[in-house]
């Protein structure tokens, strides 16, 4: 009798204990099943917070850009102005960080057989490097003491390459001002101008300096044939 | 059988109510040792219908299978090996395996 009264009580407890288990075992199914997508609609909305702080912040600046933009409007002839439209035409000398580049010719010795053109730089080498320069962001170039204005030419003329009219053989150095890192970069870039040109031999070299000189435009600026177009229509 | 029944409701009220909740990494493990008391409970039934239930083995078999399937599942969670589901494998074989012979039990009763 008591062993089964014994039993009895051992087998409740197990039930009740299996029971227990049974309702958190639901319960922790439950949870699971409402957090996900509880969790997943927290995140979206944290997100979206973001990204409306962030477009405030930049119709803000939009907003100044717009502010200081009138400004220089309302003041045309300011001497700052006439600065800056001298620099960028390239009528004075400028000077920053920068890089200078030197290109020379393959010192390889090509095989018979071969393309010798592939070994010697031509202009559209020196224009893919300045291209590159470009887009990183340099804001004055020279080649070969040769400052590059929005009339300067690059092309091939025999075994020399002509910059504003002016010839001038290898080695060519580059110089351009801008950020540092940026035009460093933008040259040594995997599959960039750097690799490519050095399949060939071709020798480039990259010269860091926080004080690059690019000179003057030499040439003459006058317009014989483009006169300003009556702004009519604007 | 009626108090075994009670008591099984009492536990499921019990849990229903209880204001902790296993955390979520724990899940596993707790769902492991779930398993392992129903093969317990079931193996129970089926020893009764075989008249060779025993009192000791019952109840200890009951918390050494949850307590020993969760330790290793635990282990091996940390050794990199997935025990999850080879416990869930073992205990689901069994439980199925006793159902049918206590179906089988119940048939021959009732016949």
């Amino acid at each position: 009798m008591s062993s089964l009264r014994r039993s009895r009580i051992s087998i409740s407890f197990v039930c009740i204990v299996l029971g227990f288990m049974l309702s958190m075992q639901f319960r922790i199914a439950m949870e699971q099943r409402s957090s996900l997508p509880y969790q997943r609609t927290e995140e979206l909305s944290a997100r979206l917070l973001q990204t409306e702080k962030e477009r405030d912040a930049l119709q803000e600046q939009v907003a100044k850009l717009e502010e200081a933009a009138a400004k220089k409007a309302a003041e045309p002839s300011g001497q700052q102005t006439i600065q800056e439209l001298r620099m960028r035409s390239g009528q004075i000398p400028l000077t920053g960080p920068g890089v200078i580049v030197t290109i020379d010719d393959s010192k390889i010795a090509s095989k018979a057989g071969d393309n010798q053109n592939l070994y010697i730089i031509h202009d559209d080498d020196l224009l893919k490097v300045i291209n590159e320069l470009r887009a990183a962001g340099a804001e004055a170039i020279s080649v070969n003491g040769q400052r590059l204005v929005a009339t300067s030419e690059i092309r091939c003329a025999g075994p020399t390459l002509s910059v504003n009219n002016v010839r001038s053989a290898p080695p060519y150095e580059i110089r351009a001002i801008g950020d540092i890192q940026t035009l460093e970069n933008s040259l040594r870039m995997r599959g960039g101008v750097m690799e490519t040109l050095r399949v060939w031999g071709i020798q480039l070299e990259i010269q860091v300096s926080e004080n690059v000189t690019v000179p003057a435009y030499k040439g003459v600026g006058a317009y014989q044939y483009a006169r300003p177009a009556e702004e009519a229509s604007s | 059988m009626s108090y075994a029944l009670v008591s099984l409701m009492v536990g499921i009220l019990l849990g229903a109510f209880t204001p902790i909740a296993v955390p979520v990494a724990y899940a596993k493990l707790f769902s492991v040792a779930l398993l392992a008391s129903l093969d317990s409970v079931f193996g129970g039934f089926r020893a009764a219908m075989e008249e060779t239930f025993d009192n000791t083995i019952f109840i200890s078999g009951f918390f050494a299978n949850a307590l020993l399937a969760v330790f290793l599942v635990y282990a091996g969670d940390h050794m990199g090996i997935d025990l999850y589901y080879v416990a869930l494998l073992a205990f689901g074989l069994r439980i199925f395996q006793n159902l049918a012979i206590i179906r089988r039990y119940f048939l021959k009763k009732h016949s």
